[in-house]
């Protein structure tokens, strides 16, 4: 599905992500994890496409096709998706106004038709109903005045809609109480499947409960230094990070 | 692709106008110039009664002593007001039974601005007026609006055929001595539309009328009057285009509501008019009067949708006259490139338990700069008056701007008066994360610009709000590349 292979990025000429390979194969999920700064943020976004940063060496195939020349709602039409760690506000712009678009737009990319009112309709009730989303929540202005874990659901919720091959979820349970969390997760482990893979980025092991990675890596000083199963979260809970740190600087 | 400021700044820079074109029609034009002759020669040339002529050149001895304003937030070179032809009508055949008739070039351009008068007749509901150069050419559902008694012409025909009518409302809202331009477009207004709605009827239908510029060097200076009867309704709708120019053209439009006891008119404008190309060169300046008048119980909403222009000085007011009066205004104003608009509204509290609402919200790119200016006046009788208002701007990149001007004058204690104001930039992060669902940046912009003015759009009929909507997207949106 996914394939990174000695990925540099830097942005205003400091280099952030300094070599990353990385394999994700459909059906999976991995895990990547790392103290603050490490750059996991920025290969998320990098991934999607963000040009605020250069991209130097390296290269970024999705299923087989190199992303580099392609704009982010290029990428996003190929089926990457990111679920942003601060979503953005548009006043104004109603949750399902917003998902209407952007369906549409993606469609239209791929040569086809908007889709029937019938069926959109359908659509949002069914993705809705999964993430316990309440529908009067879907005729506000996206995110405008929305909790964090009401906006994180949203993203989920929108994920739920455009049915991604990859998604990206960068750092979803923060902001999130315990009921939203399960509710959260429910609804990712919901949308797995043997067609798709799903990044989570996460600083803690505590979301890794609820949705279960086949593989977790450690992202330190824009390297991946340390790769493993799930038992690598349990740990990294437990140590912390400062052995790896060791690790790295010998 | 991606947009960072810069590029984001250059496309919205790059659209240059849609409408820029000439249609080639014989005019008959007087030479340039102005002065009591020209005056009674506009009077005459429309075959107007003695009392017209008067009261133009009275108006026109008024504007002679008067002197240009120049408190409004706009820098412009100031017209040569001799340099300036005040008459031109299109020469064939000034008057049609059907739209066969009608030159089919005029017809032609009515197609490119995307007005088709055959299309717009079938579609239910419409009646235009087409001002093409300052004599009417063409008028439709005029039977239909008969039968109701209502009144729907251009005011060169309401002033031969409805003159006490004519004769008892023209400036009683806007004074001939009102302002500098209020002044000149009462001495040479060249014509614009007369609407009369009987007592307790309601207008079955939105009138509508589309003015054009359309002669290199003519001012057009519209004059248009709404009377609306006690307890009756009326939505009209103003829309405007002018083909792209080299040297600046001047509009100074006056239009007068005057809703009677229980009355509502509703007012709508979208303007596009050329505003300029990107180095900020020709445009149109738009300087215009409106305002309206309430009596008890009545309504004036003000709608509108300004895109176009180089210069606009503006502000459609209410007089609420009448005890339990209401006054609505509702604003976008979109400036790009060199665009300079200083425009608001006045709500001039007189009566006893009236209410005002202002909803303006300014969108300035390029290197524009957009101003509200609205004064909300509370006299010493109005008791329990009540006003809210609120002004948004939207910024797009670093070198426009956008300033707000409220004036509030309360004379009345239990008068309530809310005032709240916003200013927000279009994001870097909000293009990304419309980009990343798949929209690219020119819809991103389009939707993030809908959703900023939709409290207005909201406020326009349903026809309108399509083509506001699609404005918009044309005013600030380039081709990417």
């Amino acid at each position: 599905m996914l394939e990174i292979k000695n990925l540099h990025a830097s942005v205003d000429d400091k280099e952030i992500l300094k070599g990353i390979n990385l394999k994700v194969n459909a059906g999976e999920v991995h895990a990547i994890m790392g103290p603050n700064g490490s750059g996991k943020s920025t290969l998320a976004e990098v991934i999607a496409g963000q040009e605020e940063f250069e991209v130097g060496e390296g290269s970024i195939l999705l299923e087989g096709e190199d992303l580099e020349e392609l704009s982010p709602e290029e990428r996003a039409h190929k089926g990457v998706f990111l679920s942003f760690q601060y979503p953005v506000e548009i006043p104004g712009v109603s949750v399902t106004n917003f998902m209407k678009t952007a369906i549409n737009e993606s469609r239209k990319a791929q040569g086809l038709e908007d889709m029937p009112a019938n069926e959109m309709l359908k659509k949002i009730r069914e993705k809705s109903e999964m993430l316990e989303i309440d529908r009067k929540f879907l005729s506000r202005s996206l995110n405008e005045g929305f909790s964090g874990g009401e906006k994180k659901r949203n993203e989920i919720f929108q994920m739920a809609m455009m049915e991604p091959k990859l998604a990206i979820l960068d750092e979803t349970d923060s902001g999130l109480d315990i009921d939203a969390l399960r509710i959260v997760s429910n609804g990712v482990n919901k949308l797995r499947s043997k067609d798709n893979a799903i990044i989570v980025i996460t600083h803690y092991q505590r979301l890794l409960e609820y949705i279960v990675p086949d593989f977790v890596h450690v992202l330190y000083n824009g390297k991946i230094v340390k790769s493993g199963t799930k038992e690598l979260a349990l740990e990294l809970e437990e140590k912390g990070y400062d052995w790896l740190k060791e690790e790295a600087a010998v | 692709m991606a947009y960072t400021e810069e590029e984001l700044k250059k496309e919205l820079e790059t659209k240059e106008y849609e409408y820029g074109f000439y249609t080639d029609i014989e005019s008959d034009t007087f030479p340039k110039g102005l002065n009591e002759d020209i005056v009674v020669a506009i009077s005459k040339k429309k075959e107007e009664p003695d009392w017209m002529t008067k009261w133009r050149l009275e108006a026109f001895r008024a504007w002679k002593q008067m002197e240009e304003p120049e408190w409004a937030n706009v820098k412009y070179q100031k017209p040569d007001f001799q340099n300036i032809s005040y008459y031109s009508a299109p020469n064939k055949k000034p008057k049609y039974d059907s739209l066969d008739e009608v030159d089919p070039e005029l017809l032609d351009t009515f197609k490119k601005l995307g007005i088709s008068v055959d299309e717009q007749k079938k579609l239910a509901g419409v009646a235009v007026d087409i001002v093409m150069d300052s004599v009417s050419v063409a008028t439709t559902f005029k039977k239909t609006l008969a039968e109701k008694g209502i009144i729907f012409c251009s005011i060169s025909e309401a002033i031969k055929e409805h003159p006490e009518l004519v004769k008892k409302y023209l400036g009683t809202v806007v004074p001939q001595k009102d302002n500098f331009y209020a002044a000149l477009n009462s001495a040479v207004f060249s014509d614009g539309s007369f609407c009369y709605i009987p007592k307790g009827v309601r207008c079955p239908m939105e009138l509508s009328t589309y003015f054009r510029i359309n002669q290199a060097g003519t001012g057009q200076f519209e004059r248009t009057l709404v009377i609306a009867e006690e307890g009756s309704y009326v939505s009209y709708l103003e829309g405007c285009t002018a083909p792209m120019r080299d040297e600046n053209q001047l509009h100074a439009a006056v239009v007068e509501l005057i809703a009677l006891d229980n009355a509502e008119i509703k007012y709508s404008t979208v303007q596009n008019w050329f505003p300029g190309n990107k180095e900020g060169k020709g445009g149109v300046y738009n300087f215009v009067t409106k305002r309206g008048l309430c009596e008890k119980h009545a309504k004036i909403s003000w709608t509108q949708v300004e895109t176009g222009s180089a210069v606009t000085w503006k502000y459609p007011s209410c007089i609420l006259k009448g005890d339990y009066s209401i006054g609505e205004f509702y604003s976008i104003a979109v400036t790009n490139n060199f665009q300079q608009a200083d425009t608001g509204t006045k709500m001039v509290h007189l009566g006893k338990n009236t209410k005002s609402t202002i909803i303006s919200k300014g969108i300035s790119a390029g290197q524009s700069q957009n101003s509200y200016r609205g004064l909300v006046q509370v006299n010493s009788r109005a008791e329990n008056a009540r006003n809210f208002s609120q002004c948004d701007s939207l910024l797009m990149g670093n070198r426009c701007g956008a300033h707000t001007f409220p004036y509030i004058e309360v004379k009345n204690k239990s008068a309530q008066i809310e005032h709240e104001a916003t200013t927000s930039k279009i994001g870097e992060d909000q293009i990304f994360y419309c980009n990343q669902r798949g929209i690219d940046t020119e819809k991103a912009i389009a939707l993030i610009v809908n959703g900023f003015s939709k409290e207005v759009l909201n406020k326009l009929p349903m026809e309108f709000a399509v083509e506001a909507q699609k404005l918009l997207e044309i005013s600030l949106e380039g081709s990417v590349g």
